[in-house]
């Protein structure tokens, strides 16, 4: 008798329903949405809000050259002594004041530029200053060594190295990074759904558990049946959650961007745009770097990863859910779960990105429990077919083992009550 | 009579426990089994293997004459004593479930349910969730999606736990009222008074053993001694229990009477006929009540298992 679809359903109904399962996926997209919107308006009362500098400029050729900005406006205070300056600043709680001495020869300006003020100054605001009066000093040193500032100007040379790979195809230096930011994403997204999904297939074997309907439905039912209608009924109820948020996610963000106009993109984007410099040719070349990944293999590997990781951990949690009575004595437990997410995680972000094919990333792609995370990570620099083949063969072969051990596991510890095991007894229930 | 259910000496080991040694039992078709024994002694155990929830390390079952086959699963019903519902699901859409696991379609159990829902006169449950029913009404929805599939074997254990009387009554009617249309059942149950009443064959297990079984009837006669309980008026109360201590052997009984008579408790010899009792009785005074003791199935329980310790 197949009921495995009859349990996928109910397991499905059953997450689906749940009001907090209800509330999350509706909240949580408002929540992410209004975490973007909270930062870039912090970061726009940030910016309104204008840093007010006095300038004591005893030269006086040096204030015209200290630009005021959105950041930034200084104020000219050269007409009051530096004392006198220094009190007004005070009693009107400017935020700082530059000095800039006369009577000194310029290469002692360089060192005697003072800048007071309460709190420590802000670094880009001081950097600032400083490269102006840089600017200034160099040109002036330039000509009083008789030296054209033009002409220096027109023989400064800008370098741009054009890469190119060997079949003649421009690429930007932007292509490391989009493929860390594919691979990194990816990874990033399965440990998530790992947990998310994983703790709630925990949860409801504990809950049959509890409510000790287990006996009653293990009467019909292969515990192994069971395990995998739970397993792929609350991974349907995730996918569908993620398409959930992703969607109205997507159309907050769009809608509410068009109606305050606040620039919301998400920051690598913003960060990515910075470093190709907005360049129309740039973003071409960027372009043609996505579509150049190899996507189709991109998103068969991605599914075989993510399927396979996902399998292998929720079994994994649901033998702990059986093992255990409440949710609580499962924390002994989590440990050889949460490490080896993590530690894919780190070596992924670490050690992958440094070098996606020295001997720790690829140690890591090949063991059961890191290689999901890892392998999907190296994919996009290109992994030889046989070291993924061999990954993928490990993982299928020790989801079979895992499923099989927590099928055991499972089996006799839905049938256990009233005590907390020890990893010896989970180790003696294999053997009966 | 044929047997429906066939246990050959299984064994079942936990690790170094052994929770079965070799038990066999034989449940005829037709017939109400009492499966008797104290706390641990391997019942749920049994019943577990005839479930095929586990499975066992020696021996087999058959049913039907079939080896145990996992297509049986649909011939069973099961109540176990540990038994629960889904609290947040709905009683109309957890009976529906449960019963299409047993293999019922869709159409059919809800049929059969809503025949069910109306004779306990429930129907208005239909849409509600569990945890708004209490542990009483939960254990009436258990009961009937135990017995919806209609299967050859009912398997109850403890079935009126929970219930108050009036509920048990009904559920008790049911039950007898299945094994008319044919069914099976076996019965697991410390309610001794429940197996008098109910059961006409009983299996004891103690310690992971079979002790006894058989017809009742027969296990009763096998565990009666030749013990009768009398009650008489004499003229002179004392001599004549003096004389009847000469010829019997006589202990006190303790039963409940409206006037004062003479109450003991009178053993043969093993084939010696009770009517040379009564004989004497009769002819020295007025006899009120003369009875054959037999042995309860709680007292046959508590003797057996005091003896196997």
């Amino acid at each position: 008798m197949n009921n495995l679809p009859l349990i996928l359903k109910r397991e499905f109904i059953a997450r689906v329903r749940n009001r907090t399962f209800v509330v999350m996926t509706f909240l949580s997209p408002l929540i992410f949405v209004g975490m973007i919107l909270l930062i870039s308006w912090l970061a726009t009362i940030n910016s309104s809000d204008v840093k007010q500098v006095a300038v004591v400029d005893e030269t006086g050729s040096f204030f015209e050259i200290l630009k005021s900005s959105e950041e930034v406006n200084f104020l000219n205070y050269t007409d009051y002594k530096l004392e006198q300056a220094k009190d007004s600043v005070r009693s009107k709680e400017l935020y700082g004041l530059l000095y800039i001495p006369g009577n000194t020869a310029n290469s002692k300006l360089e060192e005697s530029v003072q800048f007071y003020a309460d709190e420590s100054p802000n670094i880009s605001v001081i950097r600032n200053i400083e490269k102006s009066i840089a600017t200034k000093i160099t040109n002036q040193n330039f000509k009083e060594q008789g030296l054209d500032i033009h002409k220096i100007e027109e023989a400064r040379a800008r370098v741009n190295i054009q890469i190119e790979n060997f079949s003649g195809e421009k690429t930007s230096k932007m292509s490391t990074y989009i493929k860390m930011i594919f691979g990194g994403a990816a990874g990033y997204f399965l440990m998530m759904f790992i947990i998310i999904y994983g703790n709630m297939v925990m949860r409801s074997v504990i809950e049959e558990k509890s409510n000790r309907i287990i006996e009653i439905i293990i009467s019909s039912v292969k515990p192994m049946q069971l395990m995998l209608g739970k397993i792929l009924g609350t991974s349907f109820a995730g996918i569908l959650q993620f398409f959930i948020w992703v969607l109205l996610g997507g159309i907050l963000l769009t809608v509410i961007t068009s109606i305050f106009g606040v620039n919301a993109q998400p920051p690598s984007m913003d960060a990515a745009e910075a470093m190709a410099g907005a360049n129309q040719e740039q973003i071409q070349l960027i372009l043609n770097d996505i579509l150049k990944l190899p996507l189709l293999t991109l998103v068969v590997s991605f599914l075989i990863y993510f399927i396979g990781g996902y399998f292998l951990y929720s079994a994994i949690y649901a033998a702990i859910g059986a093992a255990v009575d409440s949710e609580t004595d499962s924390q002994q437990f989590m440990l050889p779960v949460i490490l080896p997410l993590m530690l894919g995680i780190y070596v992924g972000f670490f050690s992958v990105i440094e070098n996606p094919h020295g001997t720790i990333s690829t140690i890591f792609s090949m063991i059961p429990l890191t290689s999901p995370i890892v392998m999907l990570m190296r994919i996009p620099f290109g992994v030889p077919w046989w070291e993924v083949a061999i990954s993928m063969l490990l993982l299928i072969a020790s989801i079979v083992l895992v499923i099989w051990f927590a099928g055991k596991i499972y089996r006799i510890g839905i049938l256990m009550y009233g005590k907390k095991p020890t990893y010896k007894e989970l180790f003696k229930w294999l053997k009966y | 009579m044929t047997n429906l259910l066939e246990v050959k000496n299984v064994s079942k080991h936990f690790g170094s426990f052994t929770a079965l040694d070799s038990v066999s039992l034989s449940v005829p078709e037709g017939s109400i089994f009492g499966l008797l024994g104290p706390n641990g002694a391997g019942k749920t155990t049994l019943i577990r293997i005839i479930n095929q929830i586990t499975m066992p390390d020696e021996g087999e079952v058959f049913l039907g004459q079939e080896k145990l086959h996992p297509l049986h699963i649909k011939d069973i019903g099961y109540l176990p004593e540990e038994r629960g519902l889904y609290k947040s699901m709905k009683v109309g859409e957890q009976a529906l479930y449960l019963a299409q696991l047993k293999g019922l379609s869709k159409q059919e159990a809800k049929e059969r349910l809503k025949y069910w829902f109306d004779k306990f006169e429930i129907s208005h449950w239909w849409g509600k969730k569990i945890q708004e029913l209490s542990k009483g009404m939960a254990q009436k929805v258990q009961f009937i999606v135990t017995v919806l599939h209609q299967p050859k074997l009912l398997i109850f254990d403890e079935p009126f736990s929970g219930f108050d009387p009036v509920n048990a009554n009904i559920i008790k009617d049911e039950i007898l009222k299945l094994k008319e249309e044919g069914a099976t059942i076996i019965f697991s149950t410390h309610r001794m008074e429940s197996v008098e009443e109910l059961c006409d064959h009983i299996a004891l297990i103690n310690k992971s053993k079979k002790l006894v079984e058989g017809k009742l009837s027969d296990v009763k006669r096998s565990h009666k001694g030749n013990i009768f309980e009398v009650g008489v008026l004499f003229d002179d109360q004392d001599r004549r229990l003096q004389e009847l201590k000469q010829k019997f052997v006589v202990t006190d009984a303790n039963f409940k009477t409206i006037d004062e008579q003479l109450k003991i408790k009178v053993t043969l010899e093993d084939n010696a006929s009770p009517n040379d009792l009564l004989a004497y009785l009769t002819a020295n005074g007025r006899v009120l009540r003369f009875n054959e003791v037999i042995p309860t199935v709680n007292e046959i329980f508590i003797k057996t298992v005091s003896e196997n310790e």
